[in-house]
């Protein structure tokens, strides 16, 4: 438990400083930019403390927040994510999921995938409508989440196979 | 009691989603809405030294632009100086009237956003080198934009490209003046709105700031005219402007304390007062 809280902490803090120093300042075509942060509420671990995670997410986001200048757009958007994660586990891994050891830092399969993405896409969906907070630009606002969820989406498929711990 | 104990320990966790969630709702809100009440901003000690110290790395990356523009500066201002006939009578520079040379503040700029529909700049001087809220920003191409939240060592300015931003501008020919506002499209593009029909405009005429406005001195470059638009409903025109600046690429900005503006503001007040 110590151990595992301690690697929670260490990847916040790790992921946090990626985003800000690296990915904040990539940014393609002007306003497609990649936010793998959100591997934090990924990866945390599927039984572990809900409300916890709750919490962390939400000063996840605040930090983006206070970076960023962005009100509390990126803490609503993690904390809906960190909030329907469950759901999301229900939809991907099936109903007992609870009961199996799953682990999302592994080999890509389709059941993984499909968790990634609809994690992003909830994520980025939540975090446009906030940003932009009218329905007038909804198209643009499809338009950026479903760019931005793809490059999210490699780059937090990447950051899984780098830190992927190594097979004995 | 025992019930409502039940209930709250069975739903902690909707009771705490629903009151964070209510936290940064109110955070977005707050954001939204007025500017000077902007609680989250990236102008406190954390987030403005993490910036700095990146900033002193990611500088080296583009030295040699900033050099050029800086170059082309210095051969503007001495193609000016060699032009007088007199060398000895300085002649005043014909952007920034009104603005005493101790009233202008080099600052630069630590981190750069443009591609949110808000966006922010962030520059290292602040309230210890006298920047205040509602100072204007500008650079030797043109205008940047107006500083919103300061702290002691930083301060974090409301972009040209920012959809709530609003400045008073004009056609440089005709002195017909509009608000020069963001769509929130390209970077490279703002847009004048509310440009009387009178007014004759023709694409490549220069948009400079005009004089309604305490923030920035009269006639200081934004842009050229690049399209325009007539809007049905209004009879006015709309009209897309090509910036001079790159707002992607910031180095180097002045921050322009206004001479008359403690006057102006003494004034309002007393005004206030009146009511």
């Amino acid at each position: 438990m110590n151990s595992s809280l301690l690697v929670n902490v260490f990847r916040f803090i790790l992921l946090l400083a990626v985003q800000i120093v690296i990915f904040n300042n990539m940014t393609f075509l002007g306003f497609i930019m990649p936010l793998p942060y959100i591997l934090f509420i990924i990866l945390y671990p599927v039984n572990g403390n809900k409300s916890g995670l709750l919490f962390a997410s939400f000063l996840l986001g605040l930090a983006m927040d206070f970076f960023s200048n962005s009100g509390g757009t990126h803490a609503t958007a993690c904390i809906v994510l960190a909030y329907f994660r469950p759901a999301i586990f229900k939809f991907s891994f099936g109903v007992s999921y609870e009961y199996q050891t799953i682990k999302i830092n592994d080999s890509l399969t389709p059941e993984r995938f499909s968790f990634i993405l609809l994690a992003v896409l909830i994520h980025h969906i939540t975090l446009f409508i906030v940003e932009a907070f009218q329905v007038t630009i909804i198209l643009d606002i499809l338009l950026r989440t479903l760019l931005s969820a793809v490059f999210t989406i490699l780059s937090c498929i990447i950051i899984i196979y780098l830190i992927k711990p190594v097979k004995r | 009691m025992q019930q409502i104990f039940n209930f709250i320990f069975k739903n902690s966790n909707r009771i705490l989603f629903l009151l964070l969630l209510c936290i940064s709702l109110l955070l977005t809100i707050q954001s939204h809405s007025f500017h000077k009440s902007r609680v989250i901003s990236s102008a406190n000690f954390v987030s403005g030294g993490v910036y700095e110290k990146i900033n002193n790395v990611s500088e080296y990356l583009n030295l040699q632009t900033q050099n050029e523009a800086l170059a082309l500066e210095n051969a503007r201002l001495k193609s000016i100086l060699f032009s007088t006939k007199d060398t000895t009578e300085i002649k005043k520079i014909e952007n920034l009237e009104g603005v005493a040379p101790d009233d202008i503040l080099v600052s630069k700029v630590i981190h750069n956003s443009y591609n949110a529909p808000e966006n922010f700049l962030t520059l290292n001087s602040g309230t210890l080198k006298g920047v205040e809220p509602d100072m204007g920003v500008i650079n030797n191409l043109g205008i940047v934009g107006i500083v919103d939240k300061t702290s002691p060592n930083y301060a974090t300015v409301v972009s040209l490209l920012n959809t709530r931003s609003q400045i008073n501008a004009k056609v440089k020919k005709s002195n017909h003046f509009g608000s020069l506002v963001w769509n929130g499209k390209s970077t490279g593009f703002v847009q004048l709105i509310d440009v009387p029909r009178l007014a004759s405009v023709r694409k490549g005429d220069t948009i400079v700031t005009g004089g309604q406005s305490v923030i920035f001195p009269e006639n200081i470059n934004i842009g050229t005219i690049d399209k325009i638009y007539i809007d049905n409903k209004t009879n006015y025109y709309t009209l897309n402007i090509k910036l001079f600046n790159d707002m992607t690429n910031l180095g180097h900005v002045y921050i322009i304390k206004s001479k008359n503006r403690a006057e102006l503001n003494n004034l309002e007040n007393q005004n206030k007062k009146n009511e």
